[in-house]
């Protein structure tokens, strides 16, 4: 924290995380971004898929290939940004987030199947 | 003035004179009580001019060591008020048999054992876990600051407004009747049409705000900020659980207040995310909230397991055995903590696969947590141990914590679960844990670190008399609540038909009696110590002959805590420096550059509070004017400047001029 740091963001300055931050580099992620989001919105305004979950399913699919482009080319993240604390903390969230998804929805199937009224079949009941 | 009664309702919303409990003589006193002594306290503040120190010194400072510090103050007021709670249930408990009713109804024993909860773990155990943390992880890492201390001191002030939210509940209306947890339905607007869930709504998301935040502020200084020198396996054992409980904290807090958001929704906008109508379902919040409630037991829990690998390090004067497995257990409960959260609703139905699932993972817990047991037993062995005040405290929690474990282990147990769930012998467990462990682990910190923050000890006499009342008296409150829990006495109850129950209640207050004294000696401990500093006084800076950074600076540490970052070299930094004769730089210092105080985050906490009573009591022009204030506050700081500050070099001078002759003079 001396004085001629003090105008400059310190954060990208001295690991180069920055890999990506060119012209080059944001344009790219633009155009990929607006392709990504242009493809799913042709899917559903033309209905090339008979059944909607196939639609939905490739939607989410293409939204998570468009999470990884923006935190490749906005968020400037790879491997070896922040002394890899990044891609760290990445793994980490994502391991977090799929722990909580899937297990809350695995546990309230359970709970859903074996708890509500409207679920069961009245004549089993006790 | 047909008009009026509609334009009372405008400003003050649901506020009338019936909130305020005239009728209720025991929290009228309480009101008196609290008044007086309030009154009393601003009238000597203002009579010993003390409001400019405080002011400037103290609520404005951005000072960690000073933030800590409030943090501390701010968990030992709260564990005043949430022991009344809890002394006032045991009293209850104990009479409240046949005919006998008690001095509590239903209507404010409910409240007293959700606010006692509430208070406990929200606004004692977090703060003087986040204090400890504030003060000490700095100081250890050799660093001067956090790496927002701006955002530092707002957290604070978030978490104080939050706790003031609570206190106000009893006095203004009433607090919640649900538990500590709030579940729906119970806690949904037909059965709660009251404030008293909304109390809990935005005091819990506030206090959240200050949690959150400085969660990030020290994991981000943990991992930007140490010392040269000082990789990730030379960090002390505190600060790597430390770093491991604030990743739990910004991992699980957010859900907390999603899930309290959602809830929020169903009471004041209508939706029906957690009422069985138009297909919501609250099993969803149970499931929710314990996604992050057990990693919260974690948080508190890490922190506490930190101070134990300090304490005894120092006081069996030997290298902590184990170190690498002591960090690879810490990591492997901070993601396995993630995975167990079922095993508090194991009754809820989810049946056979999800239940063994859950009770296993629990069960594997235990095993980096006895790992870490026997690395603090094969520390001691063959060490010079010393049995000052902190390392009591430690040896109480092995046995204590101990007992809590293994019958943590036994609720672990699906089947047996079904017979213990919701029965005292459950109280009896958390407690033994959460004392055992989080809060005696507390108590060894402050008694540890309180030289170095203060620059004298504590009173060692009026310490252990302190420990001794807290250890038996926890003893004889809560072994009686295992045998209770076993016949199947369920919790929160506050009156019992079976006589031959009452005796085992009379031993549990009387351990509540014990721990009171335990308390009020803590007390007088401090006084003591205030009051005999000049003997007690700490001229070296390292009274215990520490092992860690820390102990490198004197007591209280300057301002910018270190004249020159130190340079680390090995993970008992200080302890090598001293083996290796380390020469303090006396000379050629240069101006460090310290950021600068401010009032925005006292006043940001301010509004804050304002805006959650006025969304408590629907008072909507008063909370739409507070929201813009809050917002024109934040925005307005960003456009302040004057932000750091030079400490000259020939201050930094004087004050390591002043602490070599100290030395000079006491070494």
């Amino acid at each position: 924290m001396s004085a001629h740091t003090e105008h400059h963001d310190d954060d990208h300055g001295h690991d180069d995380g920055a890999s990506h931050s060119t012209l080059k580099g944001y344009m790219t992620g633009f155009v990929l971004a607006a392709i990504l989001t242009a493809i799913p919105f042709w899917l559903v305004m033309t209905g090339q898929f008979e059944k909607s979950s196939t639609t939905a399913a490739v939607v989410l699919g293409l939204a998570a290939v468009q999470m990884i482009v923006h935190m490749i080319y906005f968020l400037h993240m790879d491997a070896k940004s922040q002394g890899g604390w990044n891609m760290l903390a990445l793994i980490f969230t994502l391991v977090m987030v799929v722990i909580t998804l899937s297990g809350s929805i695995w546990v309230m199937y359970h709970l859903d199947h074996n708890m509500m009224p409207s679920m069961m079949d009245v004549k089993n009941l006790p | 003035m047909s008009d009026s009664p509609d334009l009372a309702k405008l400003i003050f919303g649901r506020l009338t004179w019936d909130a305020i409990p005239f009728h209720e003589p025991i929290l009228l006193w309480t009101f008196v009580a609290v008044a007086a002594g309030g009154i009393a306290l601003l009238a000597a503040l203002t009579y010993f001019r003390l409001w400019g120190y405080l002011w400037r010194e103290w609520f404005t400072s951005i000072d960690h060591k000073k933030i800590g510090v409030m943090y501390m103050v701010l968990g030992l007021v709260m564990l005043l008020r949430g022991f009344s709670d809890a002394i006032m249930m045991r009293m209850q408990q104990a009479v409240a048999f046949g005919h006998v009713q008690g001095f509590l109804p239903p209507h404010h024993y409910d409240q007293i054992f959700t606010a006692h909860g509430v208070i406990m773990i929200f606004f004692v155990a977090m703060p003087l876990v986040t204090g400890l943390m504030n003060f000490v992880v700095p100081l250890q890492i050799g660093a001067r600051d956090v790496s927002f201390p701006f955002l530092n001191n707002f957290s604070f002030w978030m978490t104080t407004a939050g706790a003031a939210l609570i206190m106000m509940s009893l006095f203004v209306g009433e607090f919640a009747r649900t538990g500590w947890l709030a579940y729906p339905p119970l806690s949904g607007i037909a059965q709660s049409p009251d404030v008293g869930v909304d109390y809990y709504i935005w005091g819990l998301q506030i206090a959240g705000v200050g949690t959150l935040l400085s969660g990030i502020n020290l994991l981000v200084t943990i991992i930007k900020m140490r010392a040269p020198g000082m990789t990730m396996m030379r960090m002390p054992v505190f600060t790597w659980t430390a770093l491991c409980t604030n990743v739990l904290i910004v991992a699980a807090f957010p859900v907390l207040t999603a899930v309290l958001a959602l809830l929020a929704l169903d009471r004041y906008a209508g939706t029906n995310f957690f009422t069985t109508t138009l297909g919501g379902d609250a099993m969803m919040y149970v499931n929710l909230i314990w996604i992050w409630g057990h990693p919260e037991v974690y948080i508190l829990i890490l922190p506490a397991f930190g101070i134990y690998s300090e304490v005894v390090a120092t006081f069996s004067r030997k290298r902590l055995f184990g170190y690498t497995s002591m960090v690879y257990a810490t990591v492997v409960i901070t993601v396995l903590s993630y995975l167990v959260w079922l095993h508090h609703f194991f009754t809820m139905g989810s049946g056979a696969s999800v239940n063994s699932f859950f009770g296993i993972t629990t069960m594997i817990i235990s095993i980096p947590t006895g790992a870490k047991i026997f690395n603090w037993l094969f520390t001691m062995y063959r060490g010079r141990i010393t049995f000052e005040v902190p390392m009591l405290w430690t040896v109480a929690f092995m046995v204590t914590f101990t007992i809590g474990g293994m019958t943590g282990v036994m609720l672990a147990v699906p089947p047996a679960d079904f017979a213990l769930h919701n029965s005292l012998f459950l109280i009896a467990h958390f407690h033994n844990v959460i004392i055992g462990g989080v809060l005696f682990g507390l108590f060894a910190g402050i008694n540890y670190w309180f030289p170095k923050a203060f620059g004298f000890r504590l009173d060692p006499f009026w310490g252990k008399v302190s420990f001794w009342f807290w250890v038996v008296g926890f003893y004889f409150a809560f072994m009686p609540l295992y045998v209770l829990g076993l016949m199947g006495v369920t919790r929160r109850l506050n009156h019992f038909e079976d006589p031959s129950l009452q005796i085992w209640f009379q031993i549990a207050a009387f351990g509540a009696l014990l721990i009171a004294l335990g308390i009020g000696a803590m007390l007088i401990q401090f006084y003591v110590s205030f009051r005999n500093r000049e003997a007690l006084r700490d001229h070296t800076g390292d009274p215990w002959g520490g092992r860690t950074l820390e102990w490198s600076t004197s007591s209280p540490p300057p301002a910018y805590n270190f004249a020159f970052t130190p340079r680390v070299h090995n993970r008992d930094a200080w302890w090598q420096m001293k083996q290796h004769n380390y020469e303090r730089p006396t000379a050629a210092f240069i101006a460090i550059h310290m950021p600068k105080n401010t009032g925005a985050g006292v006043i940001l906490g301010g509004i804050s509070t304002v805006l959650g009573f006025a969304m408590i009591w629907h008072m909507w022009p008063l909370a739409v004017l507070s929201f813009i204030a809050l917002l024109a506050v934040a925005i307005g700081h960003t456009f302040n400047y004057q932000r750091d500050y030079h400490i000259p070099a020939d201050e930094v001078s004087r004050v390591e001029a002043a602490r070599s002759e100290l030395l000079a003079n006491h070494v």
